[in-house]
Order: structure tokens, then C-alpha cells, then sequence
């Protein structure tokens, strides 16, 4: 089954047209990758699906049901999404941030039940963060930040996370922390993870599946190995890639690549 | 992953231990009750003082014939009501306008607002000399909405669209503009006396009959924006992450909006352009009780009442026999305040 469905997915900012007749279908309970050129559309792409982007025709489908169909705060119990690195208020603690992802859930003044604290008691101990609760976010590195913003998303008790770039910022270790724990969510959870990522290898090390996009259409899709193929990077990146396995994961990288001329 | 605490000092331990809720409780209660008593002197306190009982006797056992009862009555107490509802208007104004727009420079004042619901009350006493009250209210509401359209549009015909100081540029921009033409048409009308006489004024001339009007206005508002207080909190976090979290964010800014221009038309009706209130307090509302606007808001109108009471007793005391602007007492704290922002704004930017 498919979490998401998009058919003849059409984006347009005014007059300009950014996606046009886009067919994507997002596997349920994997990781899927969007790549492609700055100003490609995937962004686009995930804003769209995501709700949070009007789109100027086609449809999205989540888990079969027409996204438009269903009222936004039912979509919000179903599919998280974190924009592109998101900026907290200024004073905000790690605890009442994630809290917010109770939203949904909650009516009136939002008093957090006891369910809602134990959920947000679950989502910090699994990004690691219990013991920060009460730390303004403003204190906290690059990497923990991204983390609390990945436990709000937990809060929301959805079955898919969309994020934007997730890696923005951060240096190659605190990348490879974020992306570690959203892989974990995915293998331990069962969560079905949908990134935009720039950074070709790390998306090809995490992904199961891989979605190429340029100039407003998928160019291609499939596993890393289908993906991640010099005519296919050539196509996409206009780059000329030298490809290899990589010992420790048995994923393909690239390990150096020239502009093709 | 190895998590470090060792830095943990830098929060707030105040708020580890009481929690943001009691604290921000505490804020309010006593706040009401500095509110109250500074009201209350305020009362006995002119160019007649008189001692606190006498305050309390023209309220609970009003004689007709004593003097001293007639200033309380219909001088005074209406002047530090209608400041206590100023000032909480004013900064839930700014408390909203800063939440829905992620943008901690709004102010009505500094956003053109104020200046918009002026400008349209200098065309009413130049035109339609003997307006009642009621239309007042409404035409400074539709001046209010008429700048802050043009405010919003000028900022976002850039590229880039409205960041927060050009939406301060072009309000400052608007505003001159329209307090220039305000300007111009008092003179050419004649109008000049009267308008300054209720711009300077501040809140000495208020009747009862406005305060009629002004506090079911206003208090319904200040409701609605405690309504709106959650979705502001969840707006306050940029609108993606809003719609994400399944707010309905068109809707809710609708109606934010709508609060704040009522609001903002409102006490302009009353005292005039008065800025920078919805700038200072909000922010020390927040240094208070922290960033969910359930408590910003409420905490915000229980401050704003006091600094626009307290102004206006300033405006007596300074210079007795006289009265000073209202606008220039608040002006004086705020300024300094507003350039502690705008260069922590350039710094964190």
C-alpha cells in the first residue's frame, strides 16, 4: 500500500508553474528520499502534499483518502510536517514546544491530560531529550534543535513524517544524528519518513526509496541502486558521477563528479 | 547519545520550579491589584487633592451637590477607566499583531494604525463637524484598516515581502504621511484647536456616554482575543508549522486581524495616536510569563492598564494646572525601548 498518491499534480506560484502533471506514490513504512536541483520543485513537492501549499490542480491522496476531503487538524493526526528549518520562539522550553504537537488532539484552551503528557514523555525519551525538558530551546546546538522539532512532530502520533531538509545547518555529525534517529523511528516504529534532502549520499545511505526531480517532473524513482546511476545523475544534476559501493553500508556513492560540458 | 546538562544553568531555574502557569497567574493577580490601587490614587489625585475617603464616598454614597463628588465622579473616574481600557487595548493590540506576524517590532502605533484612525477622525471633525460618538468609533476603526492596508501593501510590493522592519519602515512612512495631511486639512478647516485638544488631551475629556460605548467594545474584543489565544501561540511558531499542526491559519489571522484593528480604532477614538504600548508591554508580559499567549494576552491588558493609568497620572501630576500629552509621557519610556529592540533585532538577524 501507498501512504501517498499524488495524480496530475499540478503547482503554480501566480503565473509561474513549478510541478506540472506530477504522478509520485510514497511506499508505506519506508524512507523515501526527494532530490534534485535547487529550484526544482521538491520542496514544492512536499509543501503540497503536506497541505500547507495549495496546489493549482491534480489530487493528493493520503492513504487512499483525497486530502482535500478531510478537515486539516484530521490530516494533522495522520501526517506531520516540518517545514525547512523552522524558528522557535524566542524563550520557548523543549517541553512546550513538543507539547504543541498536541494540537490536533486538543480543544478549547489546550490543557494537556495525562495521555497528552505521557505522549510528550514518550516523544522526548525517544529524540533523547528528556533531560532537557525544561532547557529554553534557544540554548540548545543545531542538532538537538532539529531533534525537538522531530519530537513535536512524534507528539502528533501520525504514521508519516514529511521534513524539509532536515540536515540544513548542521555539521556532518549532527547530520548524520538526525538522519540515524529517523531512520530508527522508521525501522523501530514503523513510521513512514518522507525527506527532502540535499546531500546525495546521506539520501541514498537512509533511503529505500528514491524519487529524482527536475524541472517540475520526476525524472526517476526506485531503490538507491536504480537512482543513484551516472546517465540518471547526469540527467538530473548535469553532473558526470563516479559511482561506487560503499564497504560499510553496501549503498552507492558518489565519489567525485565533474559538470558535464 | 550523551546529552549535555552541564550548560542547563543558563535556564531559568524560576521557571523549573514554580512553573510558567503559577507564575504567570501571579503576574495578573498582582498586577490587578497594583492596577487597583494605582487607580484609586489616581482618583484622588489633580489640581484638587483630596484624601482617599472622599474618593470612596463620591463613589459609594454620591452627593449631588458636593464638588468634590461632581470632579470624582464625572471628571476623574471616567478618565482613569477609559485609560485602563486604553492601555489594555493598545497592548493586546500589539500582543496579537506581534504573535500572528512573528514579528516582535508590531505595534499599532509604529504600523500606522494609530495614525490611519487619526488621520480619518481629522477628516470628521473638518466634515461632519458634531459626529456622535458612535461613528467616531467606527470611522477611526475603518482609518485604522485604511492604513494598515497600505502599510501591509507597501511592505510586501517588494521582493522579500514584509519583513518586520520594512513593515516599521513603511508604517513610520504612512504615518507621517497621514498625520501630514491630518495637519493640513485641520489648518485649512480650521479644525486644528479641536483636534489637538483631543489628541494632546489624552483621556481628560471622557464622558460616560464614551465609556458607554467604549467598554462593551473593548471588553468584547479583549475577549475574543483570549479566545484566539491558542492559535496565536501556534502561529507564533511560523505559519507552516500552524497549517501543519492543523490550524486553520487563513481564518484565524482573519479574525486576528479584526481584534486588533478594533482595538487599535478604538483607543485612538479615545486618546489619540498613542504608540509604542503594544511594542513595551508585550515584551515584558513575555519576559514574565513566558511564550503561550494564553497568559501573554491576559497579562498584557492587566499591564497595559496600569502604564496607560499610571501615564495619565503623570500627565496631571508633572506639571500641575497643566496637562502633559499622554502620548509624550509614554513616548519617553518607550523610545528608549524601542532602540533596545531594533538593534537586539539587527543583532539576532
Amino acid at each position: 500500500m501507498d501512504s501517498i498518491t499524488t495524480t496530475n499534480l499540478a503547482i503554480a506560484y501566480d503565473e509561474s508553474i513549478v510541478i506540472e502533471a506530477l504522478e509520485m506514490k510514497i511506499p508505506h513504512g519506508k524512507i523515501t528520499t526527494i532530490i534534485g536541483p535547487n529550484g526544482c520543485g521538491k520542496s514544492s513537492v512536499l509543501k503540497a502534499v503536506g497541505r500547507i501549499l495549495r496546489f493549482k490542480a491534480g489530487a493528493v491522496y493520503l492513504n487512499e483518502e483525497d486530502i482535500t476531503t478531510l478537515a486539516t487538524k484530521e490530516i494533522a493526526k495522520k501526517m506531520a510536517i516540518l517545514p525547512q528549518s523552522p524558528t522557535a520562539p524566542h524563550g520557548v522550553t523543549v517541553g512546550e514546544l513538543v507539547a504543541y504537537g498536541r494540537f490536533p488532539y486538543q480543544r478549547g484552551f489546550g490543557r494537556l491530560a495525562l495521555n497528552d503528557r505521557k505522549i510528550i514523555a514518550w516523544s522526548l525519551e525517544v529524540t533523547k531529550l528528556s533531560e532537557l525538558e525544561h532547557r529554553s530551546v534557544d540554548t540548545l546546538s543545531g542538532g538537538q534543535r532539529q531533534r525537538v522539532w522531530i519530537a513535536m512532530a512524534l507528539a502528533q502520533q501520525t504514521d508519516l513524517i514529511l521534513l524539509d531538509e532536515p540536515t540544513t545547518y548542521l555539521d556532518l555529525s549532527h547530520q548524520l544524528e538526525v538522519l540515524e534517529l529517523l531512520s530508527d523511528l522508521n525501522k523501530k516504529q514503523g513510521y513512514t519518513i518522507v525527506m527532502v534532502l540535499h546531500d546525495l549520499n546521506l539520501a541514498a545511505r537512509f533511503a529505500d526509496y528514491m524519487v529524482a526531480i527536475k524541472g517540475g517532473s520526476i525524472i526517476c524513482h526506485g531503490t538507491p541502486d536504480e537512482v543513484m546511476v551516472p546517465h540518471a545523475l547526469k540527467e538530473v544534476f548535469q553532473i558526470d558521477a563516479q559511482i561506487v559501493k560503499e564497504p560499510r553500508t553496501g549503498r552507492p556513492v558518489c565519489v567525485t563528479y565533474d559538470l558535464v560540458r | 547519545m550523551k546529552v549535555s546538562i552541564n550548560d542547563s544553568v543558563r535556564s531559568d531555574p524560576f521557571v523549573n520550579k514554580i512553573g510558567r502557569s503559577w507564575r504567570a497567574l501571579l503576574v495578573i493577580i498582582v498586577g490587578i491589584c497594583v492596577l487597583v490601587i494605582s487607580m484609586a490614587f489616581s482618583l484622588t489625585q489633580g489640581v484638587v487633592q483630596m484624601p482617599l475617603s472622599a474618593a470612596w464616598d463620591a463613589l459609594m454614597h454620591f452627593t449631588p451637590g458636593s464638588m468634590q463628588h461632581l470632579i470624582i465622579q464625572d471628571l476623574r473616574l471616567p478618565r482613569v477607566l477609559a485609560s485602563a481600557l486604553v492601555g489594555a487595548a493598545l497592548a493586546v493590540a500589539g500582543a496579537v499583531m506581534q504573535g500572528i506576524t512573528q514579528n516582535p517590532m508590531a505595534d499599532s502605533g509604529l504600523m500606522g494604525l494609530n495614525a490611519g484612525a487619526s488621520f480619518i477622525l481629522s477628516l470628521c471633525f473638518a466634515f461632519l463637524p458634531g459626529l456622535s460618538y458612535n461613528y467616531i468609533i467606527l470611522y477611526s476603526f475603518l482609518g485604522a484598516s485604511m492604513s494598515a492596508g497600505m502599510v501591509y501593501g507597501i511592505s510586501s510590493l517588494q521582493r522579500g515581502g514584509a519583513t518586520p522592519m520594512k513593515l516599521v519602515l513603511a508604517g513610520i512612512a504612512v504615518s507621517a504621511l497621514l498625520a501630514a495631511i491630518g495637519h493640513g486639512i485641520a489648518i485649512y478647516f480650521g479644525v486644528a484647536q479641536e483636534i489637538s485638544f483631543w489628541t494632546a488631551g489624552g483621556v481628560a475629556g471622557t464622558t460616560w456616554q464614551q465609556l458607554r460605548i467604549l467598554f462593551p467594545c473593548i471588553a468584547v474584543t479583549l475577549f475574543a482575543a483570549i479566545l484566539l489565544s491558542r492559535s496565536i501561540s501556534l502561529l507564533s511558531l511560523g505559519d507552516d508549522i500552524a497549517q501543519g499542526l492543523g490550524l486553520r491559519v487563513n481564518i484565524v489571522k482573519f479574525a486576528a486581524a479584526l481584534v486588533v484593528l478594533v482595538l487599535a480604532g478604538a483607543s485612538v477614538s479615545v486618546v489619540g495616536p498613542v504608540g509604542l504600548v503594544g511594542l513595551i508591554i508585550p515584551h515584558i508580559a513575555r519576559y514574565l510569563v513566558g511564550v503561550d499567549y494564553g497568559w501573554i494576552i491576559p497579562s498584557s491588558a492587566v499591564l497595559g492598564s496600569l502604564l496607560l493609568v499610571l501615564a495619565d497620572l503623570g500627565a496631571r501630576m508633572l506639571n500641575p494646572l497643566h496637562e502633559t500629552p499622554i502620548g509624550a509621557i509614554i513616548a519617553l519610556i518607550g523610545v528608549p525601548f524601542f532602540l533596545y529592540l531594533a538593534r537586539k533585532q539587527r543583532r539576532e538577524a
